[in-house]
């Protein structure tokens, strides 16, 4: 492999392993405060990629306008869908509300794919945002730029919020111990709400750039990485929001370098993860940051 | 012993001769588009029986039926195809020599594609049921799209992407419902004796079940095992039924199908599920008109196509949260409750004495 | 009397906090033996240690003459352990008589395959239960409730099915877990005796953990006092009462009757 290709894929691996991360960091929180995989979660990013598209192409308008109301919207999709599905089963078995989750997912799929078609379309990069760089023999869009320092600035405001605001510390507490922070006055619902809000957000700005990255967007465009973020959050330790950083970063780099170095694999491409998964529950079901140091959201 | 233990015996064989020859007749007379969407629905059944064992009575929340059902569908459409039809259709690259001339009948090839997809429900079971709920629930999910990836990817045996074609096709009811029968009989005989208590016991209370000496991982297994093997089953009769099969059919969205049925039938109830797979197979072929073009008051309407998944997804919503039992519940239909309508007691004292 | 349980050096560490240290206890057969202290003393995890729901950190259980440590819980139920749940543990959906019964699946001499097929051997070994549990709950006096969901029936008789459930399992030894909690006086010492007659018929070894001063004091002939996982004091309930030091970390301290 020529250095050139080389600095290539290690360009794509960061950009895929930012977009893992950003998308994680949703899993992670809403996990560590009720315990639950949101499937939904992975939809939220589709949802917003449509809006967007919408936005720019059909109402045309400028692409920052469309951004702000596919995060928008997408983050109060996301709170609604904690209100109407998750919340009234809080004292249900987890297997229901596993299923409601499930549940979700598939309907914002299949109202996808009613409303918009299944055939997937070209998301359009905004001009602004998109050029091509080129150095030496290697050439890239800026995205490879623009995704890996917007995530690092989202992660950094995420933690701050965490750790500094009153907010945060709610949402700390509440996930260490539901009952006694109800107790202690905390409004349970509200931060639940809240978590949503971030973890949807995040998605959507997520969902957006993805689409950018790779421009194309389908009613099922969310279902892999969605999945894969999952098992990033899962990596890193779940309920720790460095961790699913962590685990994202390290899910993408394997993946473009699996592809890369082994090119005869590259079916199997989508089955690593899964693998991955799959040993990290057998041998260290904590994820990399293990339980004990893991700082629950 | 339950004085009403013969009759009951009579009236479950006079159920089954009745249906057999309610099949035999149907056969006969019924055009082929309903008799496929029986056999959908028979398929279904199974599944969806299959299913209920494992999340409805062992409480294991798996959703890889969809992976093990890709393999009994493989196994038998690779058994049965004719030698000549692989030939032609493995192109890309061909078939490896062991399968190529390989002709087996349909009943055996059945069974096999259970047993392979039993093989492989024990050895993901192994390390997968040391997990719990969602956990598990993901871990499952990921081993059935490893099986579809790797189907996909292992051309000299499956063909690849294009998938099977040609497939023997078998559209007696008798298969169909004849196997969806042994396996309501076989599952239930199960849950009623000492090891379906044992799950239930899991189910209910896993620590408490510890205590009372139940081995929990070998029991875990066991009932993943019998799972698997009847997803195989139902998956070898699904590509009877449809003669071409590739991997795409069996993602995950398939086990979402199946999901809804057991949770519509409800969770621990086996003839839950069977009304479930029934109605389920029934509205998906009357909703089909929600996804043609139709014209309403001089109004063209064009066909929206997903709706049908939309209306689904709903329902399932809707039933988890405002009537999570389901239809059943954990009720069975059972003769004492039709003997009671009938005005013959039976009550308690029927059941004393009576050990399944 | 033989030796029947025996802990040597058995402790318990969660994430660096000693649950239980250096814990040594010698059961005889035949001996009713308490073990109290305030809340948070170790004593359910030394239920959980024995019976093999935790692996200790360091020491051993030794059981009849096997080094049971580290055994699986279902192998310690198999050897002759069994317990109750100091928060009641029933199986939901069964009746009474099922709940009894799931104790007896291991004893059972036939295969699933047998049971499919139904043939005789595994009617016969099923029908055989059958009676027995029957009869057990005959002895506990749960005869009439036998075909009732389990978790329709009043507090105390759950606490005694979770009794009769643990002696289906056919038990040399058992581990009873605050079996009075939640009971009025009275009723208190109607389980009480209930125990001393159970012991007597089925021949046992009991270890309980009791809150209820009066009724340990009243039952068992010798007491552990367990005081933040250490061994505070070991003795007859007279030298007990009188032990300094338990009455002041323990009785002092917190409500002598609760």
């Amino acid at each position: 492999m020529s250095p050139d290709i080389f600095l290539q894929n290690v360009a794509n691996s960061i950009t895929l392993g930012s977009l893992y991360a950003l998308i994680a960091i949703g899993y992670t929180m809403v996990y560590g405060i009720i315990r639950l995989i949101n499937f939904a979660h992975a939809d939220l990013l589709m949802v917003a990629a449509y809006i967007a598209f919408y936005g720019m192409l059909v109402f045309t308008l400028p692409w920052y306008i469309s951004f702000a109301i596919a995060i928008v919207l997408t983050t109060l999709l996301g709170v609604t869908i904690e209100r109407v599905a998750y919340r009234p089963l809080r004292s249900a078995p987890r297997i229901s509300v596993l299923i409601s989750a499930i549940g979700v997912s598939f309907l914002l799929q299949n109202l996808g794919i009613v409303a918009l078609g299944a055939r997937p379309k070209p998301f359009p990069r905004p001009d602004d945002l998109v050029w091509n760089i080129q150095l030496g023999n290697v050439s890239f869009l800026s995205l490879t730029i623009l995704i890996p320092v917007v995530t690092i600035i989202l992660l950094l405001m995420v933690t701050f919020m965490v750790k500094k605001t009153k907010m945060g510390i709610a949402m700390r507490a509440v996930s260490r111990d539901f009952e006694t922070s109800s107790l202690m006055a905390v409004n349970v619902n509200k931060v639940i709400g809240a978590t949503f809000a971030v973890g949807s957000a995040l998605a959507a700005i997520g969902g957006i750039m993805w689409s950018m990255q790779y421009p194309q967007v389908d009613p099922l465009m969310g279902l892999f990485p969605g999945l894969k973020c999952f098992i990033a959050a899962v990596m890193g330790g779940i309920g720790s929001i460095p961790g699913a950083m962590i685990g994202g970063f390290i899910l993408g780099i394997c993946e473009v370098m699996l592809v890369a170095f082994m090119p005869e694999l590259s079916g199997y491409r989508d089955a690593f993860a899964f693998v991955v998964l799959i040993l990290i529950l057998l041998f260290r079901p904590g994820g990399i940051l293990g339980e004990n140091v893991v700082e629950k959201v | 012993m339950d004085k009403h233990a013969k009759l009951k015996f009579i009236l479950t064989l006079l159920v089954v001769l009745v249906s057999f020859g309610a099949l035999y007749i149907a056969q006969g007379t019924m055009n082929s588009f309903y008799i496929r969407v029986l056999n959908l629905a028979a398929i279904y059944a199974i599944l969806a029986l299959s299913l209920n064992l494992i999340l409805g009575f062992t409480g294991m929340f798996s959703l890889g039926h969809a992976g093990f059902m890709c393999i009994g569908s493989y196994v038998a459409g690779i058994l049965t195809m004719s030698p000549a039809s692989k030939e032609i259709i493995y192109f890309m690259e061909p078939i490896h020599p062991l399968l190529a001339n390989v002709q087996w009948p349909i009943l055996p090839a059945i069974l096999l594609g259970g047993i392979i997809a039993a093989l492989f429900g024990f050895m993901i079971g192994f390390p997968a049921l040391r997990l719990r709920d969602d956990y598990l629930a993901i871990a499952t999910l990921g081993f059935a799209e490893i099986i579809r990836i790797v189907v996909t990817n292992v051309i000299p045996i499956t063909n690849g992407a294009l998938g099977l074609k040609n497939i023997p096709s078998v559209d007696s009811l008798l298969v169909y419902w004849g196997c969806a029968i042994v396996t309501l009989i076989v599952l239930m005989r199960i849950i009623n004796s000492s090891w379906g208590y044992a799950f239930k016991a899991i189910r209910d209370n896993e620590i408490a079940a510890q205590a009372m000496g139940i081995n929990i991982f070998k029991h875990k297994l066991l009932s993943f095992t019998i799972g698997a093997f009847f997803a195989g089953i139902a998956g070898a009769l699904m590509a009877f039924l449809i003669t071409s099969i590739d991997p795409t059919m069996y993602r995950f969205t398939f086990t979402f199908q199946i999901l809804l049925i057991v949770v519509l039938g409800g969770m621990g109830s086996l003839s839950g599920s069977v009304i479930a797979a029934v109605i389920f197979s029934i509205l998906m072929e009357v909703l089909r008109f929600v996804e043609q073009p139709m014209n309403l008051l001089g109004l063209e309407i064009s066909g929206i196509p997903g709706m049908r998944m939309v209306i689904f997804s709903l329902g399932l919503l809707l039933i988890i949260l405002f009537y999570r039992r389901g239809l059943m519940g954990t009720n069975e239909f059972n003769w004492n409750w039709v003997l009671n309508r009938l005005g013959i007691k039976t009550s308690h004292q029927g059941k004393r004495g009576e050990a399944n | 009397m033989a030796e029947l349980l025996r802990t040597e050096h058995l402790s318990m560490e969660f994430g660096g906090l000693r649950a239980v240290s250096d814990l040594a206890i010698t059961i005889s057969e035949g001996e009713i033996i308490g073990l109290i202290g305030p809340n948070g003393a170790g004593k359910t995890t030394v239920f959980n240690v024995i019976t093999g729901v935790y692996r200790p950190t360091t020491g051993k259980v030794v059981f009849a003459g096997d080094d049971i440590t580290g055994w699986r819980p279902d192998q310690i139920t198999e050897r002759g352990i069994a317990r109750t749940f100091q928060n009641i543990r029933l199986f939901e959906t069964m009746s009474v008589l099922e709940n009894v019964m799931i104790a007896k699946h291991v004893r059972l001499k036939a295969t699933l395959s047998e049971a499919i097929l139904g043939l005789p051997r595994y009617g016969k070994a099923r029908q055989q239960h059958y009676q027995e549990c029957l009869e057990l709950l005959e002895k506990v006096q749960l005869d009439d409730v036998a075909f009732e969901q389990a978790t329709s029936l009043p507090y105390g008789k759950q606490r005694r099915l979770e009794i009769a459930r643990a002696l289906a399992t056919e038990p040399q030894l058992l581990l009873l877990d605050e079996p009075a909690a939640g009971m009025n006086p009275q009723e208190s010492l109607e389980l009480m005796e209930f125990v001393k007659r159970i012991r007597q018929e089925f021949d046992l070894t009991v270890f309980m953990i009791e809150h209820h001063m009066e009724v340990v004091m009243g039952v068992c002939q010798r007491i552990y006092v367990l005081d933040y996982g250490v061994t505070l004091a070991e003795g007859n309930p007279e030298e007990i009462q009188n032990n300094e030091k338990v009455i002041e970390a323990y009785l002092g301290a917190v409500d002598i009757d609760a």
